[in-house]
């Protein structure tokens, strides 16, 4: 699967977000916070009516590294290409 | 229910008197159980339809409540209203322009912050709405308590909690939307407030915009959308208004392009606050039944197995249930009719009675056979649909479907092609990204069918004796790479490898609920044998009529002066004119091509035909001919259904060409191949 393989697209992350990590750095069972939503308005204006905002909480439900991920925003269980779960920016929160 | 801070008032005498049908609309975020109530609402009494130039379904009915007569539209499920594909388009357009007087919204109490987001979005809105909270037992079930009242007061509007799926509720959504309708109710929604700094943007831009906004839109919400960077609009205004002003507009919008996160956040905080005052019991950490099933129905491996077995049941459903079902049609039903007409019409013109009996009846009854096998895979997709798990299934499906630039959904409805063709086209509704829609429609016709498979099982043995088995999985591995190819190349050439995002929600299970099946398998029935019906009864009595005129006779008719003229191409792949005579009138029905050939080898219902055939022709003509026929020009049905779905003549003919082209293409490899290999 030639997607699966693809380094993460590289997001430029502003000073404010260090230690921001893509969505898709989470193991299952991690929870992070968004920082900052990377990619265009097309994918933009998709997300953020399912709850992908800054200061959402994430749980990771599903990630076995490659291929799509689960996530559960909002109390909704979302699945994510890797692509698009590469450009959202999350702080890790711990517990 | 108690409405704490709305005035109700008695009715006005003058309603009484006054008969107006009052129109409803039904809006909602997908999986919120809109269908449900839908069909509570109208039973029977509804149309199906499309949106006017759009592929996607209007489903529209009536039903009375108090001596009033409704007419309630649903709307298609959206997440949001910023135009993000057709559906947010027809939802907003509709509210704005019909202006309904009431929209119901339903939103899920299980998932009630995300669901609210609509809310949200429509309150700003200048019509009457009704919340109707749904599932309520759900999200009980999650640990979830809701107070409606508290929810109502908060927002403004009446909400009124249900379950749909067990008829609770109902009732008192229909008193109440007919309480807003009748301007007894009145209400004062509360929508949200927009961040302070953001207003000031939002007012800059309104008195921009002004005496430019079309009527009937107002202008705040034009110039929220706009901040919203909704591509629609911003295209409409732009060639609605002056070059400069547009500037101007330009100038503050791209000094504010955060503002589309900016907004939703703050829709959000606007939520955070219904839902912190309403909701008693937050969701507590356990792990919930949908969860646990996920644990397997989403796993890479697992969710495989388990997709493999329900298709697995779903095909042994079809050929235990529905093909003895559709040969009992076929030799009773249309055998029966087609003798009947034969006997009635015996004093007539035989032109007549072929007409009748071979072109009308045999076309039709072609259809109708198809009918066992569509209602099957309907009610499979149906219930998968239903239960939930038609987003898992896509889910495991995702990554395999890559390859070809589309992803998971279209997985489903490619893979019920096996069966038929008809049910994949059709089946291909569900993606909700329209060039993966498109995409999965155009490569459909490639799955082969059960009646093409049937062909290569009447030839293959005669022909390849003990290698008949390989050479039949053959061609399924040739018209699979075919796709695997055909899919690559469109999706690099035709959408320059652009592939739509893949962001899904994944229901929550719960038991199938057999009215909305049944209205969903009836529908699409219905509405197939309509609209393809028409088309298909005259494909067949063009096609009967170039195969008996001038003479009578298929081998002197003019689909064989056809099938001789396009002998030259045929040579190229081995094929004579008797061959590509066979192939053109596949286009009825596959199983067409043994019939033709059985007429004009004068070897009536296959007797030894297949022998015959393999002492005409050498091996390497039946492969050619069989990886042709593989990869034909689907069947007339296929192509009803592909004009039907795609709403275009333009891609039905390319899709035509399109495969006439590959599977020439296929053909004369194969032929040329076969030889080299000394297959004679």
């Amino acid at each position: 699967m030639m997607t699966d393989f693809k380094r993460p697209s590289t997001v430029a992350i502003s000073p404010a977000h260090v230690g921001a990590i893509p969505l898709s750095a989470l193991t299952a069972g991690e929870h992070g916070i968004v920082v900052e939503l990377a990619g265009g308005e097309g994918l933009q204006s998709r997300m953020v009516p399912l709850g992908f905002t800054p200061g959402a909480d994430i749980l990771v439900l599903q990630n076995f590294g490659r291929g799509p991920l689960i996530a559960r925003v909002r109390s909704a269980r979302i699945a994510l290409g890797r692509g698009e779960a590469n450009k959202i920016l999350v702080r890790k929160e711990l517990g | 229910m108690k409405h704490p801070h709305i005035v109700q008032h008695p009715p006005p005498v003058e309603w009484i008197a006054k008969e107006r049908v009052i129109l409803v609309a039904l809006a909602g975020q997908p999986n919120v159980g809109k269908s449900t109530l839908f069909n509570l609402f109208t039973g029977l009494n509804q149309h199906v339809g499309n949106w006017p130039g759009k592929t996607v379904e209007r489903k529209e009915g009536t039903f009375t409540f108090n001596g009033t007569t409704y007419r309630l539209v649903d709307l298609p499920g959206t997440y949001s209203l910023t135009a993000n594909s057709a559906e947010e388009v027809i939802a907003r357009e509709f509210i704005i322009r019909e202006h309904p007087d009431v929209v119901i919204v339903l939103v899920d109490a299980a998932i009630l912050e995300r669901s609210l987001y609509l809310v949200a979005e429509l309150i700003s809105l200048p019509v009457p709405l009704v919340v109707g909270l749904n599932m309520i037992d759900v999200a009980r079930q999650e640990g979830v308590e809701i107070e409606p009242e508290v929810l109502e007061a908060a927002l403004g509007v009446p909400v009124v909690p249900m379950v749909a799926t067990k008829n609770i509720g109902v009732q008192d959504m229909l008193r109440v939307v007919d309480q807003v309708a009748q301007e007894r109710l009145h209400c004062t929604p509360k929508p949200p407030q927009i961040r302070a700094d953001h207003q000031q943007v939002l007012d800059q831009i309104v008195a921009l915009i002004d005496g430019h906004v079309p009527a009937p839109y107002p202008n705040e919400w034009i110039a929220l959308k706009l901040l919203e960077g909704d591509r629609e609009i911003t295209r409409a205004m732009q060639q609605g208004m002056p070059e400069e002003r547009w500037e101007a507009v330009y100038d503050v919008l791209r000094a504010h392009d955060d503002a589309l996160v900016a907004v939703a956040s703050g829709r959000y905080e606007w939520i955070g606050r219904m839902v912190r005052a309403a909701v008693t019991h937050p969701r507590a950490g356990q792990i919930s039944m949908t969860e646990r099933l996920d644990r397997w129905a989403t796993h890479p491996f697992w969710g495989l197995l388990i997709l493999a077995g329900i298709l697995g049941l779903a095909f042994w459903l079809t050929y235990t249930v529905g093909s003895p079902l559709q040969d009992l049609l076929d030799t009773h039903v249309v055998g029966g009719l087609a003798a009947w007409a034969r006997t009635a019409l015996a004093g007539g013109p035989p032109w007549l009675v072929g007409l009748v009996a071979d072109g009308v009846i045999g076309g039709v009854g072609a259809m109708l056979t198809f009918l066992p096998i569509l209602v099957i895979f309907f009610a499979v997709m149906a219930v998968l649909e239903d239960v939930g798990y038609m987003a898992r299934a896509a889910y495991v499906m995702d990554g395999f479907m890559h390859l070809m630039g589309l992803h998971g959904k279209s997985f489903l409805p490619l893979f019920l092609g096996f069966g038929c063709n008809v049910p994949a086209v059709l089946g291909a509704r569900v993606i909700d990204s329209p060039r993966a829609r498109l995409l999965t429609i155009l490569l459909a016709p490639l799955i082969p069918c059960t009646a093409r498979l049937s062909i290569i099982a009447f030839l293959a043995p005669a022909f390849f004796g003990a290698a008949a088995p390989f050479v039949s999985w053959g061609m399924v591995i040739l018209a699979l790479s075919v796709l695997a190819i055909s899919g690559i190349l469109i999706n690099r050439i035709a959408f320059r490898g652009q592939r739509a995002a893949f962001i899904m929600e994944l229901p929550l299970y719960h038991l199938p609920n057999g009215r909305t099946i049944g209205m969903l398998v009836w529908q699409r029935s219905i509405s197939f044998v309509k609209k393809a019906g028409t088309l298909i009864l005259v494909v067949s009595v063009v096609v009967w009529v170039f195969s008996t005129l001038p003479g009578g006779s298929v081998e002197d008719s003019y689909l064989a002066t056809v099938g001789r003229w396009l002998e030259p191409l045929g040579q190229l792949m081995g094929l004579d004119w008797r061959l590509m005579v066979a192939l053109l009138a596949s286009f009825i029905a596959k199983e067409n091509a043994i019939a033709t050939l059985g007429v004009i080898f004068g070897t009536e219902n296959g007797t030894g035909l297949a022998e015959t055939l393999a002492a005409t022709f050498p091996p390497s003509t039946a492969l050619a001919f069989l990886a042709v026929q593989m990869l034909f020009i689907p069947c007339a049905a296929t192509v009803a259904a592909i004009r039907q779905e795609t709403n275009s003549w333009r891609w039905t003919f390319f899709s035509l060409a399109f495969l006439f082209v590959v599977s020439l293409l296929a053909g004369m490899a194969v032929y040329h191949l076969a030889q080299l290999g000394g297959l004679g």
